[in-house]
């Protein structure tokens, strides 16, 4: 949990240390469990926390979901969540 | 688990999202704030390994996602590396509460190596002499050793300090211990009254003003850290007119197994004596969990009596905590005598004033009654204390 300054277009991100992300079945769906806490997660955001494997800068998952998604514009939506994500601590940016 | 912002952001949809093990009540330390029974000391018949495991099991079929270690200190089982083995493999995330106390860097390679996701390790203060005075032992400097192999190990850590008035003045220095220990988090957890807690209730209640110095300490700290380190601020219940949503409702997503398999809605839900909780020796947890008439007693709100009943908080505070009706008013139907709407809100306003007066009369120095194997005890009787 390091000091937050923006995320850039550039930047390759991660699920933070101390969070764990799988899928749920009791709960059907996808959860993000951190020390004392689970966050349930709709099934958009899963879709863009799947990518955060530290291999795929921001760009590079946007242009992924577009692609898997044709004719959606989502790049504001999901550079807004993945900046919430990583205002929360749920994902960092890769050293 | 009252903690603000450390809470289960899920409706449970009736699952027990959070099972907490108590693997024991033993423990080397003699905190006399301790939420173990103060006849800790009767429960000799622990669960075995295998015994655990299948409770471990049936939580996992019930849909929980959180495991607490807990105890007691947990580390006193030495078979603790085993069933942390186990919970990961069934697919909880594992959180080790413990005092750090019979723990050393190989058991805890061991438990990394197990799957053991965070550590929540408490420490009393941030001064040698005042940390070990309040648990009756030599165990700050161990504590700090430990705290700098779990971050070594690179584990994720709660630094979880009870707040009381022979601590609550050094907010900051705690806070900067946080730093320098590099936690991820810090839970500054108001003292709630209950058990040892309960019996020594006038000497450890920090005042209003303190609390209120205590608050702005952890604003300005906030502001300062960002999101370096979060703090937590377990709000002091009896300060604040507002009762705690305790549990997040009874039976609603806690589940405890005490030492001796008996499961619980709470940790503290055996101080309410005639509820018939059953052991998971005798039935399955399903069972327990969906069926059982003490888990059902306070479920929704057809239990509740005036003014709770149509209280539009009903469904944000769920009446408060049972236990502490229970203790403070002699019955656990009765609204939380926190919440100032309460008619026996009295009774807290009577303990806030007899704790300004043990500082008063200098009764502050009277020894605290640390947490002990004992037989005799200061009669509690509801609304009474010691």
């Amino acid at each position: 949990m390091t000091a937050h300054s923006k995320l850039q277009a550039s930047d390759c991100v991660e699920i933070a240390p101390a969070f764990r992300f799988r899928w749920e079945e009791s709960q059907g769906a996808h959860v993000l469990l951190y020390p004392e806490g689970v966050v349930k997660l709709n099934e958009s955001a899963a879709e863009i926390l799947k990518r955060c494997t530290g291999e795929r800068s921001v760009t590079q998952i946007i242009a992924d979901l577009e692609r898997q998604f044709p004719g959606v514009d989502l790049a504001a939506s999901v550079h807004r969540f993945l900046e919430v994500s990583h205002d929360n601590g749920w994902i960092r940016v890769k050293a | 688990m009252t903690t603000d912002g450390s809470a289960l952001r899920l409706d449970g949809q009736g699952r027990p999202l959070w099972l907490l093990l108590e693997l024991t009540y033993r423990c080397p330390l003699k905190c006399p704030w301790c939420n173990n029974p103060l006849d800790f000391a009767r429960y000799h018949n622990e669960l075995t390994t295998e015994e655990w495991k299948r409770v471990l099991r049936e939580g996992r079929a019930l849909g929980a996602l959180q495991l607490g270690f807990s105890g007691g200190e947990p580390a006193l089982r030495d078979d603790l590396e085993e069933l942390v083995a186990a919970a990961h493999g069934l697919g909880y995330y594992t959180n080790l509460i413990t005092s750090g106390v019979g723990l050393n860097r190989a058991r805890l390679a061991a438990l990394k190596e197990a799957g053991l996701d965070h550590i929540q390790l408490s420490i009393q203060s941030s001064d040698a002499a005042v940390n070990d005075a309040l648990v009756g032992a030599t165990a700050y400097r161990l504590k700090r050793e430990i705290a700098r192999e779990m971050k070594a190990l690179g584990f994720p850590m709660v630094l979880n300090v009870p707040v009381c008035r022979q601590n609550i003045e050094q907010v900051d220095a705690i806070l900067q211990m946080g730093e320098e220990i590099g936690v991820e988090y810090v839970e500054l957890a108001n003292i709630q009254y209950y058990n040892w807690a309960l019996l020594n209730r006038a000497q450890l209640m920090p005042s209003r003003e303190q609390i209120q110095r205590a608050e702005a300490a952890v604003r300005a700290a906030r502001a300062r850290l960002g999101n370096r380190m979060k703090i937590f601020f377990v709000i002091p219940d009896y300060y604040e007119g507002r009762p705690k949503a305790c549990m997040n409702g009874w039976g609603a997503i806690h589940l405890t197994i005490a030492p001796d398999g008996v499961a619980l809605p709470c940790q503290e839900a055996r101080s309410i004596p005639g509820l018939d909780f059953v052991s998971v020796r005798e039935r399955s947890l399903e069972w327990i969990w969906k069926e059982s008439p003490a888990f059902n007693l306070f479920r929704g709100d057809a239990w509740m009596k005036e003014p709770c009943r149509t209280c539009p908080e009903k469904e944000r505070d769920f009446g408060g905590c049972r236990c502490q009706a229970f203790l403070l008013t002699g019955d656990a139907s009765n609204p939380d005598p926190a919440c100032a709407r309460s008619p026996h809100h009295g009774l807290i306003g009577q303990a806030i004033a007899a704790a300004e007066g043990v500082l008063r009369t200098g009764e502050a120095d009277r020894p605290l009654v640390q947490r002990q194997a004992r037989t005799v005890w200061p009669k509690m009787d509801s609304g009474a204390m010691p």
